[in-house]
């Protein structure tokens, strides 16, 4: 597949580690120890809690989209004037934990069927903008821009 | 942060410009006619979001006779490009750092 765009803005990093999900699913979501390893923050693993990162070169604002302990955690990442979505994953292996991190930029695929799936009242809302903007200058631009 | 990645990132941060854009990419170019057959919004609307694009440089207009062909200009998304490899190498500092922590965290 030679999707550009959905390739270009994706970040995959997969790591097999040698400690239990349980263990891992602390660091991930205990204020001491993120802390430690990522920033500086207020974190709550609670759907719709915000917060922030702070970094040397500035603040990331996030908030909690899903979770679902020891096995996946989701947070949308607000940094660099993009919109992104960061998901992790734990799975369980027979030697420790398989962590996945994914990032992709404008928001989770999954938002993409959701759309899909209310595509419908997309459609209804886009109509809707275009009557009013109708309204404000005598009529719908001209096709073929 | 540059103009020009913003500039990329805002065009891009629409899910139908997105659509628009990611068709062209795999389709090749196309008229404004069949990009709008299968959008589910209108022309006009397919043409606003042409244009938002169009400025961006992520999309290119070639006009044959009376029809303008769009064409994807992959070479725009330079800035996207570099946010996964900035990206990239920061979660790997990062998660290395995580590594670390695990192997003194008690069980």
């Amino acid at each position: 597949m030679t999707r550009a765009d959905q390739t270009a803005r994706t970040v995959i990093k997969e790591r097999d580690l040698i400690h239990p999900p349980e263990k891992i699913w602390r660091a991930l979501t205990q204020n001491h120890l993120i802390e430690e390893w990522l920033m500086e923050t207020e974190f709550k693993p609670e759907v719709g809690h915000a917060f922030e990162l702070n970094a040397e070169w500035g603040t990331i604002s996030c908030e909690v989209l899903a979770v679902e302990p020891q096995r996946a955690l989701s947070y949308s990442w607000q940094a660099h004037g993009l919109e992104s979505v960061v998901t992790w994953t734990l799975t369980e292996t027979d030697t420790g934990t398989r962590l996945r991190m994914e990032q992709t930029g404008f928001g989770p695929d999954q938002e993409q069927a959701y759309r899909g799936a209310i595509s419908g009242w997309t459609r209804f809302l886009d109509k809707l903008e275009e009557v009013v903007e109708g309204l404000d200058d005598g009529g719908p631009e001209k096709g073929n821009a | 942060m540059s103009e020009v990645q913003d500039t990329v990132f805002r065009s891009l941060s629409d899910p139908t410009r997105r659509a628009i854009f990611e068709k062209l990419c795999l389709d090749g170019e196309q008229t404004v006619v069949a990009l709008t057959e299968n959008a589910g919004i209108s022309q006009p609307a397919v043409s606003k979001h042409l244009g938002v694009l169009r400025k961006a440089g992520l999309v290119a207009g070639r006009v044959d006779g009376r029809q303008t062909h769009y064409a994807a200009q992959r070479e725009a998304l330079a800035p996207l490009i570099d946010w996964t490899r900035r990206m990239g190498g920061f979660w790997d500092m990062k998660l290395d750092g995580l590594e670390d922590l695990l192997g003194r965290m008690d069980q």
